[in-house]
């Protein structure tokens, strides 16, 4: 599954081929990336039915705490959703867990929901600074089009068929 | 209460540059405000309006063509992972790319006298960026710490019309890079937040006071105004110290002394 | 007095229709502008961490004050009862939704995050000017759409005099306002000064009329209409007296910052040794702007002259331009004096020193489209609309 993720990413940007991955999510059951150190774990910060609805707004909710009231260490933190979440790529390294295939990136793009979150935040976890990793990603010059375009503060809402598949996920497991 | 020292009384006494700022409010503050700065806040307190964050700066003991606390303060808040857009010249580049902190090196027109010292946002206890952000995402903290709430932030520049310091700096360009601790992109406006992160989770100094004492300078000293027990509070009972734009009332956090 | 017939400017003519697609053009090569701005971040504009409002700003500000002052005809139509004015009223309320429009397009597409325009709409600071500036826009077009409606619709003619009323004095308001995002900045000597606010308003008056004489004199070009001399030169005298108040004010203006000793040196620089900054308030504010307009307006030679109105009325908006750029970006450029007594030495920050900014294409093409947006607003309305008599022939026994 590694291994066809990788060449998947290869393959491009191509909608069909997310849509592939994301039926691969829907077949496994869980949008978790294999390389993540979530995959190695039980459960996430909030069962898994909630933190899947509920995400954006605790998102919301905590990163008021953090940077108006001065609240480290909250529950939903970003930086930690990154952390867990993003996708080891085998040499040392992380995939940006916005990357196409990635798990913050699964969802959303067959939602349509793109996130600007990571123009600013880290799209890795912490590592060592390397010049390695200064060459850029190419996803940043997309995210940010993207940026322009949508709205930063209004999730467009899901059609009732695309919620009731996205129940049916939670069901399955 | 401690809320006396926002009373419009005691902001005349503070015009008087050199006068001993601290008194008043801090006196009334609960006895129960520990000594030490250090236990002062913890992860899940949040900022705390008995602490007001500030910064002593010594500018005699700044050293001319020392750029430690600029070079830490870039590498603290991830400023140093920028990169210059391709095509941009130098001097645009020094222009536009983010500086929360500078050096600025001064004579005296009548005594020729020469003053180096460190230039960032001083924290005003009435900050005007704050009064005319139209979002509310200039914003100032409980403990007295300014900042921007780049949620919310669009981007208009007002504040950095404002700000009588030229603190704020706007993110010019897209951002490939960031540290986990310091969130940074295209089209937001961001200023010194006294190394936020760090004080939240605990520490008592800042990037730029740790760096200066590295290297055996100490010419900065950050904590907290409102503790009469503090190193800072002390030090500003011994010397005469002062705010830079004083006749705009703005009782700014940062003072200088040797200005 | 013949009763008077609007109706749409429904034209085929080429004039109309190249008009149109020359302002369509323009829009487009504004909107790629924007779009450039946005996508690679703000670096590719002349503006910086130290002139952080540029040329965008200055056609912003410019447009968002013209379209207060648009709506003066409107207001002494109804306001001071001035009968030669009163069938011009729709006209000058469209003019000034246009401009305000466009005006209001440009500080959007300059924002660093424009597509967090929702958050701007949901969080208010109220201690904000600019925040009030946000209402204020709104409520202009609102209370000014209500007062075209009041205009045109016989049904709605009982509101006509209230809405006059409100839409006079919320124009005044606006232009306050606009004028006090000047004001409250005092940490800018430029800015710091009182008179900014009742400034603006007369600027706003002169600015206004000079849109109006133009697009109502295209308009009836356009559609071949009729457009008597008379009315013509009582708007002429007008923009005359206006032009002069400019002046007037920029004198004062001037002089009581003169009389500060902490701005002498901010008005050294706009008047003696700013460079660009005083060539284009003694050429383009003052002469430009100013002298020559005037002479034009009042000289006896050009006193029938259809062409030596227009021209006038042209540099009354160039000269208004320059005189917004040296406030904005002069004012910007001239170093905040932060170490009274002391000259900075070296700063990284260009602390003490004259801010360098040249203005880039995008910026220029943003502003233009700018323009470009109020006018076809403006000659799309005024086809859709009926916001212009058929003929606007002086009435038989002249003066009124
Ligand atoms: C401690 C590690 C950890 C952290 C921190 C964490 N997660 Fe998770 N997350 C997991 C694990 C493990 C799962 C899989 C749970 C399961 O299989 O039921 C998961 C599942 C999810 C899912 C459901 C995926 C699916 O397949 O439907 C979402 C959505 C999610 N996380 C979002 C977040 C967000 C948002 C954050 C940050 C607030 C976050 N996670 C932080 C470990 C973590
Ligand atoms: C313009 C830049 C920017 C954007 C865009 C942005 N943030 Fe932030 N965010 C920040 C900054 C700066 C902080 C403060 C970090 C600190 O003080 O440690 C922050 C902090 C946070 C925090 C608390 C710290 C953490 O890691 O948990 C959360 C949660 C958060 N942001 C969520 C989001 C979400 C969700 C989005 C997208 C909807 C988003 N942010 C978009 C700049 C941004
Ligand atoms: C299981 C699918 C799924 C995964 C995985 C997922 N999301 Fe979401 N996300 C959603 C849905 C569904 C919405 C809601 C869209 C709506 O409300 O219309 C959403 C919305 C959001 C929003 C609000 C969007 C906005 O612009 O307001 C944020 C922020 C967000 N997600 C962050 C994340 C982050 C960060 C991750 C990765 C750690 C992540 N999501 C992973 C399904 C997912």
């Amino acid at each position: 599954m590694q291994s066809s993720t990788g060449i998947l990413r290869a393959a491009g940007v191509i909608p069909a081929v997310v849509a592939a991955l994301f039926s691969m999510a829907v077949h496994s059951g869980s949008a978790v990336t294999p390389g993540s150190r979530a995959a190695g774990m039980e459960a996430c910060v909030a069962p898994t039915a909630e933190i899947r609805r509920y995400h954006m707004d605790y998102l919301k909710h905590d990163r008021i705490k953090v940077v108006r009231d001065g609240v480290r260490g909250v529950k939903y933190s970003l930086a930690e959703c990154v952390d867990c979440h993003a996708e080891q790529d085998g040499n040392g390294g992380y995939h940006p867990v916005n990357g196409d295939g990635q798990f913050c990136n699964k969802c959303h793009e067959y939602l349509a929901v793109s996130l600007t979150c990571f123009q600013c935040h880290s799209k890795k976890p912490e590592q060592k600074r390397s010049a390695a990793s200064l060459s850029g990603e190419k996803n940043a010059g997309q995210s940010s089009l993207f940026g322009l375009l949508m709205k930063f503060d209004e999730a467009p809402a899901l059609s009732a068929e695309e919620m009731a598949q996205l129940h049916a996920i939670s069901r399955e497991d | 209460m401690a809320g006396k020292k926002e009373q419009p009384q005691d902001i005349k006494r503070r015009e008087f540059i050199g006068s001993t700022i601290l008194a008043a409010g801090v006196a009334t503050v609960a006895p129960g405000v520990l000594l030490t700065v250090a236990n002062a806040t913890s992860e899940d307190e949040g900022a705390n309006s008995e602490i007001r964050w500030g910064m002593l700066i010594d500018s005699n003991k700044c050293v001319d063509n020392c750029t430690a606390c600029v070079d830490a303060c870039e590498r603290e808040n991830g400023i140093d992972l920028l990169r210059r857009p391709q095509g941009q010249g130098d001097e645009m580049w020094n222009a536009q790319r983010p500086q929360w902190i500078r050096k600025v090196k001064l004579r005296d027109r009548q005594t020729g006298e020469v003053t180096n010292l460190p230039m960032m946002c001083q924290h005003c206890e009435f900050p005007p960026c704050v009064d005319v952000c139209p979002t509310g995402a200039s914003f100032k903290r409980a403990d007295g710490i300014v900042l921007v709430d780049r949620h919310t932030c669009i981007g208009c520049r007002y504040c950095m019309m404002a700000c009588p310091y030229k603190a704020r700096s706007f993110v010019h360009q897209n951002v490939e890079q960031q540290t986990i601790r310091a969130p940074r992109g295209k089209g937001c406006v961001e200023s010194c937040n006294l190394c936020i992160h760090r004080i939240d989770s605990g520490a008592t100094t800042t990037a730029c006071q740790d760096a200066c004492e590295k290297d055996g300078h100490k010419a900065i000293l950050f904590g907290d105004l409102k503790n009469p027990e503090s190193e800072l509070s002390k030090a500003l009972q011994q010397k005469s110290s002062r705010q830079v734009r004083a006749d705009l009332e703005l009782n700014t956090g940062v003072r200088y002394t040797s200005l | 007095m013949k009763k008077l017939h609007y109706s749409e400017l429904w034209c085929s003519s080429p004039r109309y229709w190249g008009g149109l697609a020359a302002l369509t053009f323009i829009i487009l090569l504004g909107m790629a502008a924007a779009f450039h701005m946005e996508h690679s971040g703000h670096w590719v504009t002349g503006m910086s961490n130290q002139v952080v409002w540029g040329l965008p700003h200055v056609f912003a500000i410019f447009l968002i004050v013209a379209a207060s002052g648009a709506l003066n005809v409107a207001s002494i139509g109804s306001v001071f009862g001035g009968p030669l004015y009163k069938p011009l009223g729709r006209f000058s309320g469209l003019l000034a939704i246009g401009l305000l429009a466009g005006g209001l397009v440009v500080l959007l597409l300059d924002l660093g995050r424009p597509e967090r325009l929702i958050v701007a709409i949901t969080h208010y600071n109220f201690k904000s000017i600019f925040a009030w500036n946000i209402i204020l826009y709104t409520g202009f077009f609102t209370i000014v759409g209500i007062y075209i409606w009041a205009m045109i619709d016989r049904k709605a003619q009982k509101f006509y005099q209230v809405t006059g009323f409100a839409a006079f004095f919320w124009r005044l308001a606006l232009t306050t306002g606009t004028g006090s995002i000047f004001g409250f900045l005092v940490a800018r000597e430029a800015y710091d000064a009182a008179i900014m606010a009742p400034m603006f308003i007369i600027m706003s008056f002169s600015y206004g009329l000079a849109f109006f004489i133009i697009t109502l004199m295209s308009a009836y070009w356009w559609a071949s209409r009729q457009l008597g001399s008379h009315r013509l030169e009582k708007l002429k005298n007008l923009l005359g007296v206006f032009v002069g108040a400019v002046l007037y004010f920029s004198l004062v203006y001037h002089l009581t910052n003169l009389y500060v000793t902490q701005h002498h040196g901010v008005e050294r620089f706009i008047l003696l040794d700013g460079g660009l900054y005083t060539v284009m308030f003694w050429l383009g504010q003052i002469t430009i702007g100013g002298i020559i307009p005037l002479f034009m307006l009042y000289s006896p030679a050009f006193s029938e002259n259809r062409f030596a109105i227009a021209i006038a009325s042209l540099m009354v908006l160039i000269g208004g331009f320059f005189q917004i750029y040296v406030i904005v970006i002069g004012g910007q450029a001239y170093p905040m004096n932060l170490f009274p007594g002391k000259e900075v030495l070296s700063s990284s920050f260009y602390d003490g020193v004259v801010a360098a900014y040249t203005p880039s294409l995008a910026e220029g093409m943003l502003g233009l489209a700018g323009v470009a947006i109020a006018m076809t607003l403006v000659a799309v309305g005024a086809r859709m609309l009926k916001v212009l008599p058929e003929s606007l022939e002086d009435p038989e026994e002249g003066i009124a």
